[in-house]
């Protein structure tokens, strides 16, 4: 429920002192305020108006123990006086600054779950299951390259918009998978980063609205989470696409996803998000395994290989052809690819998937054993062995 | 806002840049030129350096200066040159480094500003 105001006010502030350390600090200090004082006094009326005062507050505080800072007193007065638009303004140039390519990943999505989404150290620490001291110190180093380097405090400029959009992006899709990827049994103790990014994305879609690569990542995301409960089985074993109850799928999210990537597709421009996304709607949209429509997939994994040529692309490429064209004409594909995915389970699960389609079987429970040993993910792991039997 | 940009390559390139003979260098310097000229009003001292087999070292032990032969950076690449720039911040420095015409590696790092008075 914070983070609606937080990364507004953080933005605020920030546009106003022009100091990003401190407008991050005196937000985090009237959330902890809050917290204190909200379950006693009970929730105020305008929850983003009671953390402005407060935080105005505790900057006044500030100012007139650092007298140099005299003159910023003025500035915190026009904290309130802004409009929607410019409001805009001031999260984009918030969360392009907490995504600027000159900070490392982890330090880029610290700071955004931080600045952006309202999170505290500790939930950020509960979500990467690392300790505050190792977030608040990525968090604390990051602040201060921002103003020791002097990373600016804007939206870029027109020609670097797409690299730094894809920043952005990015930053939010690693997010998520963070969220997504983590196990049931982790999951119960984990914050839901998956929604938090969902939530960023959905920022970024109304902030930047003719972007249809944010559109395109929101719609993946709400396409994966759609699948998400049936991911898993009661005993927690990961459960595979084709076994999945179906009616099970969020169909409410799987809409809101499709809407996302129609109002993409109407503005022309496609992207390896939109491209992912289209993908993940083929599935969605089978009634039943059986009713997945391969042909559509093949042709959208050719389009993405040419704007994103990468080996898991193509095994993603290679796994649809199996089922289009048969095990026998997916195979020579995948081993195509030995020397760039040796070392990546799902290359070899693949290879023994299709041997054994093949009556390989000693050589596929061989491919299986060498995915074993690539793969530390306990759920993973356990269907693994499952086949292996 | 004042920063460093620092001119790396691979050892092999800069070997190999040194082996070129004197014509095909001055060709080659042409692009490096227009560089310096096109962010001229930007730029505020630089310089090529000799390669790194002409670098020493000096590193203190226990307080004890020893003179070595080589540079300190270890590793697969050396510095070849760098530019003092005074720019608005991070974004255009980068900018500049984006459009540095060798290839290599570019390290853009913010000069310590204690407030002196500009030369």
């Amino acid at each position: 429920m914070f983070r609606q105001e937080t990364g507004r006010l953080t933005a605020a502030l920030v546009r106003a002192l022009g100091d990003f350390d401190m407008a991050e600090e005196l937000v985090q200090e009237s959330l902890l305020e809050a917290v204190e004082h909200w379950p006693k006094d009970g929730i105020p009326d305008k929850p983003g108006a009671w953390l402005l005062t407060t935080a105005r507050r505790k900057a006044i505080d500030q100012f007139r123990r650092q007298a140099r800072f005299r003159d910023k007193l003025a500035l915190l007065e026009g904290v309130l006086m802004r409009d929607d638009t410019a409001e805009g303004d001031d999260r984009l140039r918030l969360i392009f600054t907490c995504c600027h390519p000159a900070l490392s990943r982890e330090a880029q999505v610290a700071l955004t779950l931080r600045a952006v989404a309202g999170l505290t150290t500790t939930e950020i620490a509960r979500a990467f299951i690392t300790s505050e001291a190792t977030i608040a110190q990525r968090i604390v180093r990051a602040k201060r390259k921002i103003v020791d380097a002097k990373i600016p405090y804007r939206v870029p400029a027109e020609r670097d918009m797409g690299e730094r959009l894809d920043e952005v992006l990015a930053v939010l899709y690693l997010m998520f998978n963070e969220g997504y990827l983590a196990t049931a049994g982790e999951r119960a103790s984990r914050r839901d980063l998956a929604e938090d990014a969902v939530w960023l994305a959905g920022l970024m879609v109304r902030l930047m609205p003719e972007e249809p690569e944010a559109l395109g990542l929101l719609a993946l995301m709400r396409l994966h989470l759609a699948r998400a409960d049936s991911r898993f089985d009661d005993e927690g074993n990961l459960v595979l696409l084709q076994d999945q109850d179906r009616s099970r799928w969020d169909q409410e999210r799987i809409g809101s996803a499709l809407v996302a990537l129609r109002r993409a597709a109407a503005l022309r421009r496609s992207g390896p998000y939109q491209l992912q996304a289209a993908i993940a709607a083929c599935h969605a949209e089978a009634r039943a395994w059986e009713a997945t429509d391969w042909r559509q997939i093949v042709a959208l994994y050719d389009a993405l290989l040419e704007l994103l040529p990468s080996p898991v692309v193509q095994l993603n490429r290679a796994i649809a052809r199996r089922y289009l064209d048969g095990a026998d004409a997916a195979l020579p594909d995948v081993d195509a690819l030995k020397e760039a995915l040796e070392d990546y389970y799902l290359f070899h699960a693949t290879r023994a998937e299709l041997l054994r389609d093949l009556g390989r079987d000693a050589e596929g429970r061989a491919a299986l054993a060498r995915a074993l040993e690539l793969t530390a993910n306990p759920a993973e792991r356990a269907l693994l062995q499952r086949r292996l039997g | 806002m004042k920063y460093v940009l620092l001119f790396g390559d691979t050892k092999e390139r800069a070997k190999q840049w040194e082996a070129m003979p004197e014509a095909q260098k001055q060709a080659a310097y042409a692009p490096i030129t227009q560089w310096f000229e096109r962010y001229g009003r930007k730029i505020t001292g630089g310089h090529e350096l000799q390669p790194d087999r002409t670098a020493t070292t000096v590193k203190f032990n226990n307080g004890k200066a020893v003179v070595t032969d080589g540079p300190f950076i270890e590793g697969k690449e050396s510095i070849g040159g760098y530019a003092e720039v005074n720019v608005a911040d991070l974004d255009e420095a980068i900018e500049m480094a984006k459009g540095w015409p060798t290839g290599g590696l570019v390290e853009v790092r913010p000069v310590v500003d204690r407030g002196e008075p500009q030369r």
